[in-house]
């Protein structure tokens, strides 16, 4: 049993308010991440839960313990760094042993020589190298335990440095950007080792990226952050298609989600530079709110139904294509609005777009998200389309 | 036809153009070669030969006498002495001064706010001529007015004439040597502690070494192996050249108690224009630093490097 429950954290270096009245309740066994931009306090968050510094205010519950005042190697954590943190000095298997042997023999019984004295310390020692070559066959890295990091490639030091924190038999792991010195490939391979890792161990994983890819795969649920503060936390799925807030919908999805400028009428529906989409929604008329849309999400205007089906449109002109080779990326100028929009279509469709060209594109009002000028998600229910007619 | 004789003139251009290039090569290597040879090689070739004939400073003529200094030089209690004085000498002042000046690193790395201040007083010894500080070293170890001794006085030892005593003269000096290089090893711990990845003591940390003796144990010192390798050997080096302090202070006395090698090869060489003679005191020497500097590079370089 490891949940981990923040409440109120708080945390400020000098005059800068690093994290402010960060509350988590993340559930035992769950795979959480910590999304955000750099900067945003994201490692600092994950150091506090780990102990290496030290909150300002708040509480840290780890299991059933209070853990506001415990050093790091009581937590029941083990944290795996960025830069690997792996003792150059020492072997990989030496790397894997040390927190054993930190843990489970005394200053004294460490000494150089001491296992020749106590049967207890050979015996603590063979536990330690079965525990350490156990971890190595699970991560299929025995061959790598005889050398020196430095004789290591970046993914098998990566490996290391989870080995060794699996190794303590932690119940809670905590990742801080473990993949960002990896290659692309390796990354994406390693994406899914750590995710199978997971499974196996059902420990409860705390992992800190500003990689939304890493995030939507790996995750059960995803805290997005973004100025020390947690903006949303829930499923992937909800991050990308749910957003409470505008940051959250901008730093979520590639290409970005479009965002066009609206006013609401008082009519329950949005004004889009003399386009109205219909949002059953109260509020006062005149007030400016932000349509998002998914550029998967759009298309032009005859590809969601009929000429004249009901979904509403907005013109522009054709003035950049991206060929990603699975996607299409149309870029629509929207001189109306003065902003540009982006719109998915299928690769094999190109042809049917030369640059410079009209279009109409269209603004499905069931996919679309409003926000109001602050940022907060205007939750509304569409009027069914039947209705409106 | 016409293609082959196309193919062959290519091929002697190509020929002319290799040969233009390793041509060029040793004319731009040339000038660093010339230099190496005349500035290091030379004379260091050079003093080998004299030191196998009795050439005087200044004579005419001079003749091989095969090994001759060196059998002199091996059967002469004064070249023994100044061996060991030698010996001795970098035997105190490396190791003081370099854990000393591990120690005074740890100590201001430890309390941050004053870093600037505390590298510049103690790199001021290392800036300052030898020379010039031996006449306030003079004075300290004055046995009258002189600091150290008032200093001793005040608990109620009382401290002899340091330099002119010959069972202390050698220690002194170490002293003074000590005092000279402190601040430069200070300097370079706290290059190599700046150098130590924060995220090692965090790993640490986890790992449960969070004393301050663990985290020295597991991180600091085993991430100083490259620094300490290069200040011991700098160290051994620069000891091993004493020569200053004894100039100015003792002159090799009183007694020859303070005789060191350089110190040796001075009076031979240019007091006594024994030059032969002089060479294979030097040659002696050159070995001592060279056996120093191929150890750095061959076997300790690997085992700290950690590659
Ligand atoms: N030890 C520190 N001292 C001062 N400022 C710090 C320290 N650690 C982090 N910061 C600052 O706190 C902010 C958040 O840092 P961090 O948590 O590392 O962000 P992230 O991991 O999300 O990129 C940054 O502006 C950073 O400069
Ligand atoms: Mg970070």
């Amino acid at each position: 049993m490891a949940q981990v429950e923040l409440t109120g954290i708080a945390k400020s270096f000098g005059e800068v308010r690093v994290l402010r009245d960060v509350s988590l309740e993340i559930r035992d066994g769950e795979f959480v991440t910590i999304l955000g931009p750099s900067g945003c306090g994201k490692s600092t968050l994950l150091r506090i839960i780990a102990g290496l510094e030290r909150q300002d205010a708040g509480r840290i519950r780890i299991g059933a313990r209070t853990v506001d005042t415990l050093r790091p190697n009581e937590r029941d954590i083990a944290m795996v760094f960025q830069s690997y943190a792996l003792y150059p000095h020492l072997t990989v298997a030496g790397n894997l042993a040390l927190p054993l042997r930190m843990r489970l023999l005394s200053w004294q019984q460490r000494l150089p020589g001491a296992r020749w004295f106590s049967p207890h310390i050979r015996a603590v020692e063979r536990d330690i190298n079965r525990r350490v070559s156990e971890a190595a066959a699970l991560l299929q890295m025995e061959t790598l335990l005889p050398r020196k990091p430095a004789q290591l490639s970046g993914g098998q030091k990566q490996r290391v440095a989870v080995g060794r924190a699996m190794v303590r038999e932690p119940r809670v792991f905590l990742m801080d950007e473990p993949l960002s010195n990896l290659d692309a490939e390796l990354r994406v391979h390693m994406r899914a080792e750590i995710a199978q890792l997971h499974r196996r161990l059902g420990v409860t994983f705390i992992y800190v990226t500003h990689d939304q890819a890493e995030a939507m795969t790996m995750s059960d649920r995803v805290v997005v952050m973004m100025d020390g503060q947690p903006l949303q936390f829930s499923s992937p799925g909800a991050i990308y298609s749910d957003p409470v807030d505008l940051r959250v919908a901008r730093f979520v999805g590639s290409p970005r989600i479009n965002t066009l400028p609206g006013v609401t009428t008082g009519r329950r529906s949005i004004d889009l530079a003399g386009l109205e989409l219909p949002f059953d929604v109260a509020l006062a008329a005149g007030e400016r709110v932000t349509v998002a849309i998914r550029p998967a999400a759009t298309g032009v205007a005859g590809q969601h139904g009929l000429p004249g089906s009901g979904v509403p449109g907005l013109s522009g002109r054709l003035v950049h294509r991206e060929n990603l080779g699975s996607d299409l990326f149309l870029h629509a100028r929207i001189d109306a609005l003065d902003t540009t929009v982006i719109v998915r279509q299928d690769p094999s469709a190109i042809d049917a777009f030369p640059l410079g060209m009209q279009l109409q594109v269209d603004i499905p009002v069931d996919q679309a998200l409003a926000f109001n000028s602050a940022g907060a998600r205007i939750r509304s229910r569409v009027v069914a389309r039947a209705a409106a007619s | 036809m016409a293609d082959t004789t196309r193919a062959d003139t290519l091929e002697r251009s190509r020929g002319r153009l290799r040969r233009q290039q390793a041509l060029t090569a040793a004319g731009l290597a040339g000038p660093a070669t010339f230099l190496l040879f005349l500035l290091l090689l030379g004379p260091t070739t050079a003093v080998v030969a004299l030191s196998f004939t009795d050439w005087q400073f200044g004579a005419k003529s001079l003749n091989l006498i095969g090994l001759g200094n060196y059998a002199e030089m091996f059967g002469d209690r004064v070249f023994w002495r100044s061996l060991r004085n030698t010996l001795v000498y970098v035997a105190i002042t490396v190791p003081t001064s370099v854990l000393l000046g591990l120690g005074f690193a740890l100590l201001i790395e430890a309390r941050s706010s004053a870093q600037g201040f505390y590298r510049t007083v103690y790199f001021l010894p290392v800036t300052a001529t030898l020379i010039a500080m031996a006449v306030v070293w003079e004075f300290l170890f004055h046995p009258n007015i002189g600091l150290v001794n008032l200093l001793l006085g005040l608990v109620g030892i009382r401290g002899g004439h340091w330099l002119n005593n010959p069972a202390t003269a050698l220690y002194a000096l170490a002293a003074i040597g000590v005092w000279q290089s402190l601040g430069f090893n200070v300097v370079l711990f706290l290059a190599g502690l700046k150098s130590v990845p924060r995220d090692l003591y965090d790993a640490a940390a986890v790992d449960g070494a969070d004393s301050a003796w663990e985290r020295f144990r597991r991180v600091t010192w085993p991430m100083l192996g490259p620094t300490l390798m290069f200040v011991l050997v700098i160290m051994a080096i620069r000891s091993f050249q004493v020569f200053d302090t004894v100039a100015v202070l003792t002159s090799g006395g009183p007694n020859k108690s303070t005789e060191v090698l350089l110190y040796t090869m001075y009076t031979e060489g240019f007091t006594y224009f024994r030059s032969g003679y002089a060479s294979a005191i030097t040659v002696v020497f050159l070995a001592f630093v060279l056996t120093l500097t191929l150890l750095q590079a061959r076997i300790l370089d690997r085992r700290v490097h950690y590659t």
